[in-house]
């Protein structure tokens, strides 16, 4: 039985019919990734330990009787900027290679409290800064469809886990496409909730007003389950919405019919790959054989979105890194006196692509600037908003490329921070807005993943959860294997 | 060129980083060519546009001023790079 391609439901149902302990499941990954890792390099740290002594403490609950969730004694990784008690947390930065949090994030206390089993860290570019994995301090990490190909970023090693059979599902984050353009470029499922739907407590914070945990899987049911699992409100994150949390499996529904789909044309222009606009194209077709009222929808604001959210992020993630000053954890350089340990420790610490967002999000948010670049970038914030609220009022959901290209190969843009930020162009608009978008797998270019992106209103991740469970049950597109690794 | 050598250098001070002679030079590049991209933004006419800082409304959350369950300064000290006495070292300030 190939245990590291089945869903969480599939594993979960087998242990129930006590065909497969938590155990031997865990070790099953466990080899898997002894297998594959030294290769595809998805992991800062594995928690071979931790995960096998959670794996035997599930079985024992199984044992006795105890009624356990969904997602008991599945074996999970998250990014390493999701703080695990115990557990290094380094958000791949040099700033951050000793850093052991004295507390779980919220979504880990989520997480343990379902009997998830933890199987390790992973690998993402650095404070969450690239789209490629390229900028992480460590390691790249490659692509399981292709060993020259990026996997995509910045939450590219949790994208690969599962890709590559190394974990039954993942969390990372998203700020401009984090999650969902690495789930498109290694063909597995990734969506980025509504801002505040997921507490922020404990992720390392890149830029906050933008940043959202979020889940990579296999199949659509399964993102139900982990939905069902990390919504809900935090009183310690001040960002985090009170909103009534659904059960998302209720949405799992295999009908479309009469949903209205928009399809903005600004994400099919030009920087568009013509071969995975024609696959987009195909998935249109099929969503109005299943019934669907798809058509075109003016967003005027599109190209402006890519700009603001540059700015935006920079300036917040230049304040969110002031904290990194070698005093309370992490490195430090010593030096005579504190201004030059401040210096010393953060030009050591930090990389060539985060010390270049400190001193754009500076430049930004400086005295003479700030209303030119930041208060500017605020205001074309409102625009992308108003864009997004006329097209909700006609449409249910709206429909786009989840990147323009599939993944590039390692080294293409590395370096070039700017042609990086833009790869990420269909994804950036929807964190200025904060609305939820589903990045969903639809076949092969030239072997590598081409991924769809569904966009909902604020809180209607059930939209997103009814067109790709129709999608999925109807195209044999949404599940691409990677021959290498499986 | 809208930022000069010299400000990339001042950038640097704000920001708390030390650059190389070859840093400042790459820096000062490719800041220059970030910031003649996010130019495009001065197309757009956003004088009657007010300024979106966040995605839902907020409000200000607030709880009775008591005190509540934090870590041990055990805990809060175990990734300190120096600490004395129950506190955080840092070098000479003044």
């Amino acid at each position: 039985m190939q245990l590291h391609t089945l869903s969480v439901h599939q594993l979960s149902e087998l242990m129930e019919r006590k065909e497969l302990s938590s155990e031997e499941l865990t070790r099953a990954y466990l080899d898997q990734i002894s297998q594959v890792e030294d290769e595809i390099r998805a992991f800062v740290t594995v928690t071979e330990d931790i995960a096998l002594a959670q794996a035997r403490a599930v079985d024992g609950k199984r044992a006795r009787g105890q009624e356990l969730s969904p997602l008991a004694g599945i074996p999970v990784a998250v990014s390493d900027n999701i703080c695990t008690e115990g557990v290094k947390t380094t958000c791949a930065s040099a700033m951050l290679d000793n850093f052991i949090p004295p507390y779980d994030a919220a979504v880990a206390v989520r997480l343990k409290r379902a009997d998830a089993v933890l199987m390790g860290k992973c690998n993402m570019d650095e404070f969450g800064m690239g789209a490629s994995t390229e900028t992480s301090a460590f390691f790249c990490t490659k692509n399981p469809f292709d060993p020259a190909a990026v996997p995509g970023g910045a939450s590219g090693g949790a994208a690969v886990a599962v890709a590559a059979g190394e974990a039954a599902f993942t969390l990372g984050s998203d700020t401009g496409g984090d999650i969902r353009q690495p789930a498109a470029f290694c063909g597995v499922i990734g969506l980025k909730p509504t801002y505040g739907f997921v507490s922020r407590t404990g992720l390392i914070s890149c830029a906050s007003s933008l940043d959202q945990i979020g889940p990579f899987t296999r199949d659509m049911t399964d993102l139900a389950l982990i939905l069902n699992t990390i919504c809900g409100h935090d009183a310690a994150d001040s960002t985090s919405v009170s909103e009534n949390v659904p059960d998302f499996k209720k949405s799992l529904v295999n009908d479309i019919k009469g949903l209205r789909i928009g399809l903005p044309k600004e994400f099919f222009g030009t920087g568009t790959d013509p071969r995975v606009a024609a696959k987009v194209q195909e998935a249109v077709c099929k969503l109005e054989e299943l019934g669907a009222i798809c058509e075109e929808v003016a967003m005027p604001h599109t190209e402006y979105a890519l700009p603001a959210h540059y700015i935006i992020s920079s300036a917040e993630a230049s304040s969110n890194l002031a904290r990194y000053d070698g005093v309370r954890y992490g490195l430090r350089v010593e030096a005579e006196d504190v201004l030059s340990m401040f210096r010393k420790t953060r030009s050591q610490g930090f990389g060539a692509e985060v010390k270049r967002r400190i001193m754009l999000g500076t430049h930004a948010l400086s005295t003479g600037n700030y209303n030119d670049y930041y208060v500017k970038a605020l205001k074309v914030r409102t625009l992308v908003k108003q864009d997004f609220a006329r097209a909700f009022e006609k449409f249910d959901c709206l429909l786009t490329p989840a990147s323009l290209a599939t993944a590039f190969k390692t080294g293409e843009k590395a370096g070039d921070s700017l042609a990086m930020y833009q790869s990420s162009a269909c994804t950036t608009p929807v964190n200025l807005v904060g609305v939820p978008a589903l990045s969903l797998p639809f076949g092969l270019v030239d072997g590598l993943p081409v991924g769809l992106q569904v966009i909902a209103r604020h809180f209607e991740e059930g939209t997103l959860l009814r067109v790709g469970y129709t999608l999925e049950q109807n195209t044999d597109q949404t599940r691409p294997k990677p021959g290498l690794f499986l | 060129m809208i930022i000069s050598e010299r400000d990339v250098e001042q950038l640097a001070f704000l920001s708390r980083l030390d650059l190389t002679a070859e840093d400042k030079i790459a820096y000062t590049k490719s800041l220059n060519a970030i910031l003649d991209y996010l130019d495009m933004l001065n197309r757009l006419d956003t004088d009657t546009v007010e300024p979106a800082a966040h995605v839902l409304p907020l409000k200000n959350i607030l709880r009775e001023d008591k005190l509540q369950p934090s870590l041990d300064k055990e805990q809060a000290l175990a990734n300190a790079p120096e600490e004395e006495e129950g506190a955080f070292k840092v070098p000479r300030i003044v």
